[in-house]
C-alpha cells in the first residue's frame, strides 16, 4: 500500500504536477460526534486540458479510488462535471474525498471517458451524455441508460438552456381530460 | 442469417419487471444450454425525474421529495441530502441529534436487512424462513413506528437535527424490542448459515471477486462480503459513529475465509444486523443530553438557506451501501443542482461478472444477492432463434424452487 498523504500533501502534489492547470482548491472540514472527528472533502477545480491526467493522479494516490458518482450542472457559458472520488478507505477515519470540477464549454462539451481506469465510471458517463449532452469520448457503451429511445433526441433534461426539457413539461391542472 | 445456419446461443431478456428485482431492470442474458455466457443491464425504467422536480423545491420539501426515492432506505436519502445542505451552509448539528441519527440509521439497517434475507430465503424457495424471518422483522417496524410515528416513510430528519426525540420512558420499549432481536438473532443465523441447502444454493454461486468490487466501484455488503473493507461509518465517521465500538464486517470474521459468493452476502448482512442492534445499545447508553436540532423554527431555517451559496456532499452508509448526495446552492429558494447517487447505481454492474457462468435457476438468487432497491411483478421472454416463448414470475420462480428441491434429495 502506497504512503497516505494528508489533505495538504494532496493538494501541493497536484499543483506540483499541474501547476497553473489547478484552478481552484480548497479544504473542508466537518465535524462529527462527541469526539469531533474530522471528515475531509478536498474541492479541486481543474482544466479541462490535463483531466485525464489529474485522474491519473487518483489512481496514483489509491490504487483503486472509489468514484461515487459524476454529478453535472449547466452554468450558462459552461457545463461542469464535478467527479466524486474517496480514497484511503479501508481504515477507521482515514478516507478523504476528492471531489474534481471540470469546466467544459457549452459549445463543444467533450470530456474524454475514464472507463480504461477505473471500469465502474461506465453508467454514470452514459447519465452524463443523455442528461447533460455532454460528449464522452471513447465510451465502450454509447447508448442511453435511463432515458428511454424515444426520448427526442436533443433534449437534456438537466440543462437550463433552450435545450432543456422545460417545453416537455406540463402541469397537471393544464391537462384536458 | 440464413435458415440453415445453428445458433448455439440465445438471448433471454428478464425485465423490465422481475422476480429478484423491486425496482425495474432490464438484463439481457446470452444462454448456452442452462449456462449464462453473457449479461447486460439497462436501466431507466422507473427514472421519475426526482432530481429534476427538486430544483424546484425548496430544501425542506425536498427532504419529504427525497424520502420518496425507495420505500426502504426513506431515511437515509433524506438524511444524506440533510448532511450536504449542512455542509453546504455550515450548520452544525447538536450532539444529541448526533446519536438519535444513528439510532434510526441503524434501526432502518435492520428493517432492511431482515427483509432482504426474508427475499432471499423465498427467491430459493424457503417461503417459510420467510414468514419466519418478517416475523421478526415486524418487531422492528414496530419499534420504528414508536419512534417516529410510522413505519416505512419516517420523516424524522431535519436539516440540523431530527425531529422527535427519544425520552427516558421510551427506553424499556426499546430495549424489549432490542432483546427480542437479540434472542431470535441465533435462530435467524442457525436457519441461514448452518442449513445444508441454503449453503448448497448459496455457496460459490454468483462469485465477485476482490478485483471486480474495486475496480467496478461496487459498495456496501455487496464489496465487504468479496473482502473490501469498505463502510462509510467506519472510512468517514458522520453522526456519532466514531464515538462507538465497531468494526468491518467481512465474512472472514465468521468463516476465515472470503469467497465473494452469496453465501457471503448473507453471513455479512446477518452480522450487520446483530452489529446494528449492539450500535443502538451503545447509543442508549451513551446519549449526551442537548437540543436535538440546531435551528427548530423551519421558517427561519428557509430564510438562512435562501441566502447560501455554497456546495456540499453527504455520504451515509445506507443498508446497501454508500449513498451520496451532492447539493449545489446558489442564493435562490431552490437548490441549483442535486445529484442523488444511490447505492445500487453503483451495484449494477458488479451483476454482470456475478452472473457470468451461473444458470438460469440462479438468476432470482444471484440479483437479489446485491439487495438490489427495486419491487414489483414479472415476465420473461426467452427468444430462441424463430421461437419466442415467455416465462411469467411464477414459472421463473419454480425453476429456482426445483433446483433446491433437486439439490435437498
Amino acid at each position: 500500500m502506497t504512503e497516505q498523504l494528508t489533505p495538504e500533501k494532496i493538494i501541493k502534489s497536484f499543483k506540483d504536477e499541474f501547476k497553473t492547470k489547478i484552478k481552484d482548491s480548497r479544504i473542508e472540514k466537518h465535524v462529527a460526534g462527541s469526539k469531533k472527528n474530522e471528515l475531509i472533502h478536498i474541492w479541486l477545480n481543474i482544466d479541462k486540458s490535463v483531466f485525464k491526467k489529474a485522474i491519473k493522479h487518483v489512481v496514483k494516490l489509491e490504487k483503486y479510488p472509489h468514484l461515487a458518482v459524476v454529478s453535472g450542472y449547466d452554468m450558462g457559458k459552461t457545463i461542469d462535471l464535478i467527479y466524486h472520488f474517496s480514497i484511503y478507505y479501508g481504515e477507521r477515519t482515514k478516507e478523504i474525498s476528492i471531489n474534481i470540477t471540470i469546466e467544459l464549454p457549452k459549445n463543444n462539451p467533450v470530456i474524454e471517458t475514464i472507463t480504461d481506469l477505473i471500469p465502474g465510471a461506465l453508467i454514470t458517463e452514459q447519465e452524463k451524455q443523455e442528461m447533460l449532452g455532454v460528449k464522452v469520448k471513447g465510451i465502450p457503451k454509447d447508448e442511453r441508460v435511463f432515458i428511454p429511445n424515444d426520448f427526442p433526441k436533443g433534449v437534456y433534461p438537466w440543462r437550463k438552456d433552450e435545450t432543456g426539457p422545460d417545453k416537455m413539461v406540463r402541469n397537471l391542472h393544464e391537462v384536458k381530460k | 442469417m440464413s435458415p440453415k445456419t445453428t445458433k448455439t446461443t440465445y438471448t433471454l431478456p428478464i425485465g423490465p419487471i422481475h422476480p429478484a428485482l423491486k425496482e425495474p431492470v432490464a438484463f439481457e442474458f446470452e444462454i448456452d444450454g442452462e449456462r449464462i455466457i453473457d449479461v447486460d443491464v439497462s436501466l431507466g425504467h422507473i427514472h421519475r425525474s426526482i432530481e429534476w422536480a427538486g430544483m424546484r423545491r425548496n430544501p425542506i420539501q425536498n427532504l419529504y421529495l427525497a424520502e420518496r426515492i425507495c420505500g426502504i432506505c426513506s431515511y437515509c436519502h433524506p438524511m444524506a441530502f440533510a448532511l450536504a445542505v449542512e455542509r453546504a451552509a455550515g450548520i452544525e448539528v447538536p450532539e444529541r441529534a448526533d446519536y438519535l441519527r444513528v439510532v434510526q440509521a441503524e434501526l432502518e439497517r435492520i428493517c432492511s436487512h431482515t427483509l432482504w434475507a426474508g427475499v432471499a430465503a423465498h427467491e430459493i424457495g424457503f417461503d417459510s424462513v420467510l414468514f419466519l424471518t418478517w416475523q421478526i422483522r415486524e418487531k422492528a417496524l414496530d419499534l420504528t413506528e414508536y419512534l417516529t410515528g410510522n413505519r416505512v416513510t419516517k420523516a424524522i430528519t431535519m436539516i440540523g437535527g431530527v425531529r422527535r426525540d427519544i425520552t427516558k420512558d421510551m427506553i424499556p420499549k426499546i430495549t424489549e424490542t432490542l432483546n427480542y432481536l437479540k434472542d431470535n438473532f441465533e435462530k435467524l443465523r442457525h436457519v441461514y448459515l448452518d442449513d445444508k441447502t441454503f449453503k448448497m444454493r448459496s455457496q460459490g454461486c454468483g462469485i465477485l471477486t476482490k478485483e471486480d468490487a474495486l475496480g467496478l466501484c461496487a459498495c456496501g455488503p455487496t464489496t465487504r462480503a468479496s473482502g473490501v473493507k469498505k463502510d462509510v461509518r467506519l472510512d468517514q465517521p458522520y453522526f456519532a459513529f466514531n464515538d462507538l465500538d465497531f468494526d468491518y464486517v467481512t465474512p472472514d470474521i465468521l468463516t476465515g475465509e472470503v469467497n465473494g459468493d452469496v453465501y457471503d452476502r448473507i453471513i455479512v448482512r446477518l452480522l450487520e444486523v446483530k452489529q446494528s442492534i449492539e450500535l443502538i445499545e451503545q447509543c442508549l447508553d451513551q446519549m449526551p443530553e442537548g437540543d436535538i436540532v440546531s435551528e427548530p423554527k423551519i421558517a427561519k431555517l428557509l430564510s438562512t438557506l435562501k441566502k447560501v451559496k455554497g456546495e456540499g456532499i453527504g455520504r451515509m452508509e445506507a443498508p446497501r451501501g454508500e449513498v451520496f448526495h451532492y447539493v449545489k446552492l446558489d442564493g435562490n429558494e431552490y437548490p441549483y443542482c442535486w445529484k442523488v447517487r444511490a447505492p445500487t447505481y453503483s451495484n449494477i454492474l458488479p451483476w454482470i461478472p456475478m452472473l457470468r457462468g451461473e444458470q438460469i435457476a440462479d438468476i432470482p438468487i444471484v440479483a437479489a444477492s446485491t439487495d438490489p432497491c427495486m419491487s414489483c411483478t414479472n415476465r420473461v421472454a426467452i427468444v430462441d432463434a424463430d421461437k419466442k416463448y415467455e416465462l411469467n414470475k411464477e414459472q421463473l420462480h419454480r425453476l429456482s424452487v426445483e433446483k433446491t428441491r433437486r439439490l435437498m434429495k
